[in-house]
């Protein structure tokens, strides 16, 4: 027989605890996030990490301790990035059609949302390490965080700096292109999944099906082009 | 669903191992990403057989990519050091960012329509 302060003892030390929390708290968050019609600051992303932070930090648990569960889960961004294979290759018909305006905006966006990182971060002097942390922001979080690391940025930060440029894009998203005057969807989708990678995406589905599958596409394209990118930018940034 | 998850491991470690071999600067699973588009684009004749349950799996993963941000994004909690000194910075070059690159990505996609749809009437 155990006491039930050893039964605490003996499970939040193990994996499974975390493992099950982190899975736990993103389905209460995503129901919360539908009920509140998917409102881009009730994102199950950034409330996940805020109520994990937050239990993390009442029954002060190590960060450490806790990854040695979540880490499963963190496992398949790397399967997840190669799965955007799959939405890709379904909407080659609507790439191929639209190539040469997907093409011009694919290469300008991604060089300025590297670029302007660099320029502005270099003005507002950040440190080196938070920079090359910060350069591949815009690129999905599985892709920006090996990017990150392979350049010795930190991949915790690019993490959380990748999930906010997603909720930022999809809040200033809307009235910032009705603003503009733009009522092409496809270049409005576009223009949100490049900047705003997943998050960005589930936005434009909420606002319009063309600009989902346009953002969709900006994703995935980006994720290429700033890996890429990034390498040279850092290069500068030295 | 077992052939789907042995799919992409796969292209991912066909991804990584292109990557170390080559040297270059490009993450392992966006090669994998590359590969994996060729390799479905060939596969309608190839192999019939990698199709279905690599969709299948792929959506699955897709929908709740969200939950494999949160482990990492959680680190937030080691940061709060580089985010006090550099926070009100780093807030600046994001938002900025951010509203420079929707803007200009958004018109140069329709500049670039506009230009072609003149070239084709003419």
């Amino acid at each position: 027989m155990h006491d039930p302060v050893e039964l605490w003892v003996y499970l939040s030390a193990a994996p499974l605890v975390w493992l099950t929390l982190t899975v736990c708290t993103w389905l209460v968050a995503t129901e919360a996030s539908i009920r509140m019609g998917r409102h881009p600051l009730a994102n199950p992303v950034l409330t996940s990490v805020l109520m994990l932070s937050a239990a993390l930090w009442l029954f002060e648990v190590p960060y450490e301790r806790f990854f040695a569960g979540a880490q499963f889960v963190h496992f398949l961004l790397g399967p997840a990035t190669v799965a955007i294979a799959v939405p890709l290759f379904r909407q080659w018909n609507e790439v191929r059609r639209v190539l040469l305006p997907m093409g011009a905006a694919l290469a300008v966006g991604s060089v300025v949302a590297v670029g302007s990182v660099l320029l502005l971060g270099h003005a507002l002097g950040l440190s080196h390490e938070v920079l090359l942390s910060f350069l591949p922001k815009s690129a999905t979080a599985g892709v920006a965080m090996a990017i990150s690391e392979g350049l010795g940025g930190d991949p915790s930060l690019t993490a959380v700096l990748v999930i906010l440029t997603g909720i930022v894009g999809a809040l200033v998203d809307t009235p910032l292109m009705n603003a503009m005057g733009i009522t092409d969807y496809a270049a409005r989708g576009f223009a949100v999944g490049l900047t705003s990678h997943g998050i960005g995406t589930a936005r434009a589905y909420d606002v319009d099906l063309t600009a989902g599958l346009f953002a969709g596409i900006a994703m995935a394209l980006n994720a290429i082009a700033t890996s890429i990118l990034v390498p040279i930018a850092a290069r500068l940034a030295a | 669903m077992i052939r789907g998850i042995a799919a992409l491991l796969l292209f991912q470690l066909f991804g990584e191992s292109l990557v170390f071999l080559s040297g270059l600067p490009v993450p392992g699973p966006v090669v994998g990403l590359v590969l994996l588009v060729v390799a479905l684009q060939g596969s309608r004749t190839l192999v019939p057989a990698l199709q279905a349950p690599v969709e299948q799996v792929a959506d699955g993963l897709l929908t709740n990519l969200g939950l494999l941000f949160v482990p990492a994004g959680v680190g937030i909690v080691s940061l709060s050091s580089v985010l006090g000194e550099q926070g009100g910075a780093i807030a600046v070059v994001l938002v900025l960012s951010a509203i420079v690159t929707l803007a200009v990505t958004v018109w140069t996609f329709v500049l670039t329509r506009r230009l072609l749809a003149g070239a084709g009437t003419r």
